[in-house]
């Protein structure tokens, strides 16, 4: 993957730089950079209703994004809204949803979710009286379906989950845990947080049978300020609109306003055109290298992470989630007695680029007892010597803090 | 970039002076930074308007711990009154270091923690 690391012009600019936290953002490719740049320095019209060539190009290409998405996730393109990120496509969600929450209903969570994707789902349940559950993670930090089933009843109206958990780095049967959902509530809604799988594990829609998916660009090589909301068309369509304004609406008078279909609907004001280009190019990138190429990379730096730190530290290094055989690029740890920050501090100070804290997933490090963890996240440029830098870092960490 | 962990920092993180509880303590507070989920908890012991014994018990990152040390070392015996004026520069000023903003809410506990036991819980008082 050398040729692959030549492809984002960061390492040219800091050639020493060991970059672990692409679970957070991963970094971008040249072609990501050109697409953005290029909308601006060639086109840089609004999308919509231009009359003239260079809006017509814009909303042609934008649209052609649309497009790519739905290919990239087994959707259609009518099924594709244009968020900001992972976070607004969720939010966006639970606001749609309020009329259909009544008091007495409840929405089921599991205590691995990302705060984007807890959060949206507490502040429904209280607005709208319902109740909010919270399904227990295995050891492994994965989330079982038998035991899903038994928090779902026929008045679970949503069931919200992560593909991968953002701390454990360890994947979850989504197409079982939607099955067996749908098995206890034909009517429930499901909702996949993929931050996570985009652009680094093999996603289909149409097999995982999800009723709604959420991703950002940025954390699959796309540039920020573009994400992406899958929702079903049959659903989608009937779906009251997120916020109005501009670019969503059929006729607007006084007494009556008809809004757009959707995707459109959901779509309102001016998008981040330049990033939607950027997500273009970052689907292109991650087809090229091959999601499947991109997932055993990741997962094979990780597992040799792994073991080169548990041979390193022994019984001081405690990882989370699958150790022997990683199925993501994320490791996350602890150090006894250094506390993370400390060691990402020190770490940082040597361009080796680890996160620290709770990794906006409290309620998991709550039910794990710790204050914080460390992260590092592998991704396709990262050599075998970053994993070797890190080591020799943690080394001169405990060295630091331990003499 | 100098090392955060200049050689005070460290010594004061791996051999924390004035830890423990006061029996007698008159004063007493908590705090918490959500950043790196450090908890401080200070007794204080005040006389004719000094502080005449403090001590702190805690966990979290090596600058809080490190800054608690540092802050219950230099207010020994000093006039309530003049550490109720103390700045976040003062700490900083004790530590040694500058520090980014997310790091500055780890240093900044033990004053927290501190001023917030001189001023609302006075044991006596409850």
């Amino acid at each position: 993957m050398q040729t692959i690391k030549n492809q984002f012009p960061i390492f040219d600019a800091r050639p020493g730089l060991v970059y672990l936290d692409s679970a957070a953002t991963a970094l971008t490719p040249i072609s990501v950079i050109d697409a953005v740049s290029s909308y601006y320095g060639t086109l840089s019209a609004n999308v919509g209703r231009g009359l003239y060539a260079t809006a017509e190009e814009t909303t042609a290409q934008f649209e052609a994004v649309r497009e790519k998405t739905a290919r990239f996730l087994g959707a259609k393109r009518d099924e594709i809204v244009f968020t900001r990120n992972t976070t607004e496509a969720i939010n966006l969600l639970a606001y749609v949803l309020e009329d259909q929450i009544e008091p007495g209903d409840n929405i089921v969570v599991t205590a691995l979710e990302h705060h984007s994707n807890f959060l949206p789902w507490k502040r429904l349940a209280e607005k709208r009286g319902a109740e909010l559950r919270i399904v227990p993670f295995e050891t492994d930090g994965s989330i079982k379906g038998e035991i899903a089933q038994e928090y779902i009843d026929s008045k679970t109206k949503v069931f919200a989950f992560s593909a991968i958990s953002n701390v454990f780095g360890t994947p979850n049967p989504v197409a079982e845990l939607v099955r067996m959902a749908k098995e206890m509530n034909p009517d429930i809604m499901t909702v996949v947080d993929a931050a996570q799988a985009a652009g680094h594990s093999h996603i289909d829609v149409r097999t995982l049978n999800c009723d709604f998916l959420a991703f950002s660009g940025h954390k699959c090589f796309g540039p920020t300020g573009v994400g992406v909301l899958y929702g079903k068309e049959a659903i989608l369509s009937t779906l009251p609109p997120y916020q109005v304004g501009g670019g969503m609406v059929q006729d607007a008078r006084a007494e009556e306003t008809a809004y757009k279909d959707s995707p459109h609907r959901f779509e309102a004001g001016t998008p981040d055109i330049a990033s939607v280009f950027g997500l273009g190019a970052a689907l292109d990138f991650v087809e090229e290298v091959g999601i499947d190429a991109i997932h055993d990379y990741e997962s094979g730096r990780a597992t040799q992470a792994v073991s080169k730190l548990e041979k390193t530290f022994g019984d001081s290094i405690h990882i989370l989630g699958l150790n022997d055989r990683r199925e993501s690029g994320i490791v996350s740890f602890t150090l006894d007695g250094i506390h993370p920050h400390d060691i990402a501090q020190v770490l940082g100070e040597h361009d080796i680029c680890i996160r620290a804290g709770e990794h906006c997933a409290a309620p998991l490090h709550r039910v794990l007892s710790l204050p914080a963890t460390a992260r590092a996240s592998f991704s396709v440029y990262n050599t075998k010597t970053d994993i070797d830098t890190l080591v020799e870092g943690l080394k001169n960490v405990v060295k630091l803090f331990k003499s | 970039m100098p090392s955060l962990y200049q050689a005070i920092i460290l010594d004061h993180s791996k051999h924390p002076r004035n830890c423990g509880e006061l029996a007698h303590a008159n004063h007493h507070g908590e705090a918490k930074n959500p950043t790196c989920g450090d908890s401080l908890s200070m007794d204080v012991i005040t006389e004719n308007g000094l502080i005449a014994d403090i001590r702190f018990t805690g966990q979290g990152c090596a600058i809080s711990q490190a800054s608690a040390s540092l802050l219950t070392e230099s207010v020994k015996d000093k006039p309530i009154e003049t550490v109720l004026t103390l700045t976040p520069d003062d700490i900083l000023a004790l530590l040694g270091v500058e520090l980014s903003p997310n790091r500055l809410k780890c240093a900044l506990l033990s004053l927290e923690t501190l001023k917030l036991a001189l001023t609302k819980n006075d044991k006596n008082l409850s």
